[in-house]
């Protein structure tokens, strides 16, 4: 594995191999020393070209605790404000002697280019780019979805996968690069995945994803789902009206308290409910069903440091000139 | 450690010969179960940390062992496993490994007699990487080490206080450890192999 660019890229193996890492990753937060040396004297750069908080931070917490060094770059402040090109600031990155690259860009694409071309040698790790992927988002819901499910069953989540599982993504799909990679990487460990959106809402070419279209969210609730994901109404990149007002989309398509109360007669908590965050509180989501015992929106945040320390341990380990005996059956790109 | 060797480039084995076999490893292990137990004058504070992956089931034969002689001592509740591999000096040379679960007793291991337990004694590298481990997780009063087989070319300043068979090799060969729990019932032994 060179980069992490897309879920596209993970075979079954991969996705399964960096949740089991992920595993041993989390237990490290519990103990009193939160610090393993896997990483000491490697540098982690966090490039951040549009804003975040929870996965700029996460991606800091994992590198510290594998003991990396970290730069945080972030665009607002930077030469990037004075014209300075990405190829610029990567062979900036390169002399200071970044050994990885977390990139999160406004374009589609950023990562890849910057992964193809030789700019910088180093790892990329694609942290969000346009409303492309998000492929570290899609891993650690991917990892709190495995652990709802063992548990569920009663197995060991080590080793396993989702086959079986049904989970519902319902908002805002058209923006959201979570839906697309947790779509790519749902699918590869074997779960059935319904995307529930208003039309406006759903890109153009979605007709052909391997997965459910719904337009109706009490109707895909009412058929059973094991997971429903909400995602942002991601207004910053709204430029027309897709829908007609804020009262509208909460009532047909938020998890609101009478969805939440529908769910709560029907079962007692087998089904979750994730949102990858930032939360619109009374918009895609009611405050009660966001702070409910199904809600799993604190736990996706500790398992994405968990799931990023493996993805960073996975691509900075190990010999990089040799290639790994596994690669020739991996597909291009990873 | 006994799988490190095994990542050197395969090449056909010119000779294997069984150096312990099933019956030598059980006596081997009720021998260092003993001395275990003489150090210690007793079984009070010990806890037996196994290195993945044949330590561990190394670490749970001593603790029955020990358990036989203390009615009472639950062997499951002395017995732990320690995973090194986030603490390894190779990890930027060798292939990525995949880390294995630490599991510690519920009673911890501050200011007990920490008693690691692996298959091989090598270069010691392992054994660096456990005591790293070790100091993250708790200060034990006594950390020991318990092996199945030395076979030289240490790397390290480090030694072992119980082997179970110091056994002499040259570099190029191979020691392979099988042990029923990982390995397969009917296979149970310790062999030698020579390499051309």
């Amino acid at each position: 594995m060179k980069h992490l660019l897309s879920t596209l890229d993970l075979s079954r193996a991969d996705a399964i191999r960096i949740l089991d890492i992920a595993e041993e990753m989390a237990a490290v937060g519990t103990r009193e020393v939160k610090k393993l040396p896997a990483l000491r004297g490697r540098t982690v750069v966090n490039l951040f070209f549009e804003d975040s908080t929870r996965t700029r931070i996460s991606f800091e917490a994992a590198a510290k605790r594998l003991s990396a060094d970290v730069i945080n770059f972030s665009a607002k402040g930077s030469s990037v404000s004075k014209g300075e090109s990405l190829k610029d600031t990567a062979q900036t990155l390169q002399a200071i002697g970044a050994d990885a690259v977390v990139i999160r860009h406004g374009a589609s694409g950023a990562p890849a280019r910057l992964a193809a071309t030789d700019w910088i040698d180093a790892p990329v790790v694609n942290a969000g780019d346009g409303t492309h992927e998000h492929p570290t988002q899609a891993l650690l819901d991917a990892f709190t979805l495995r652990t709802h499910w063992s548990a569920l069953h009663g197995h060991t989540s080590l080793g396993s996968d989702l086959s079986g599982m049904r989970v519902a993504i319902v908002g805002d799909i058209l923006h959201s690069r979570v839906a697309r990679s947790n779509l790519w990487l749902l699918r590869t460990l074997g779960a059935e995945v319904t995307m529930v959106a208003p039309p406006t809402l759903l890109p153009h070419g979605s007709n052909v994803w391997p997965c459910t279209i719904s337009y109706d969210l009490d109707a895909t609730l009412a058929s059973g789902t094991d997971a429903v994901m909400m995602l942002r109404v991601q207004g910053e990149r709204m430029h027309d009206s897709y829908f007609p007002n804020t009262r509208e989309y909460s009532r047909l398509w938020g998890f609101d308290d009478a969805r939440l109360a529908a769910l709560d007669a029907r079962d007692t908590g087998e089904t979750i409910i994730m949102h990858p965050g930032p939360m619109n509180r009374g918009l895609e989501i009611s405050s009660a069903a966001a702070d409910s015992p199904r809600s799993t929106v604190l736990a996706q945040v500790a398992n994405g440091v968990a799931v990023r320390m493996a993805v960073l341990y996975l691509l900075l380990s190990g010999d990089q000139q040799r290639p790994a005996p596994s690669d020739a059956t991996r597909p291009a790109g990873l | 450690m006994g799988n490190e060797q095994n990542h050197a480039p395969a090449t056909a084995p010119v000779s294997a010969r069984i150096v312990l076999s099933s019956e030598d490893i059980d006596r081997v292990i009720t021998r260092i179960a003993h001395e275990i137990i003489e150090a210690n004058k007793g079984v009070a504070d010990l806890v037996l940390l196994g290195i993945p992956s044949r330590g561990f089931p190394l670490a749970q034969r001593l603790a029955q062992r020990i358990a036989a002689t203390s009615p009472g001592l639950d062997p499951a509740s002395i017995t732990g496993q320690l995973d090194v591999t986030m603490y390894r000096d190779d990890l930027r040379r060798s292939t990525t490994r995949t880390p294995a679960p630490t599991r510690l007793p519920a009673s911890g291991i501050d200011d007990k007699v920490v008693v690691l337990v692996d298959d091989v004694l090598y270069s010691g590298r392992t054994i660096r990487a456990a005591l790293d481990a070790i100091a993250d997780l708790g200060r034990p009063r006594i950390v020991r080490l318990a092996v199945l087989v030395d076979r030289g070319h240490r790397e390290l300043p480090i030694r072992a206080d119980h082997v179970g068979k110091n056994l002499p090799t040259a570099t190029t060969e191979k020691v392979r450890v099988h042990l029923a729990e990982v390995d397969g019932a009917d296979n149970n032994e310790v062999v030698i192999e020579a390499h051309a």
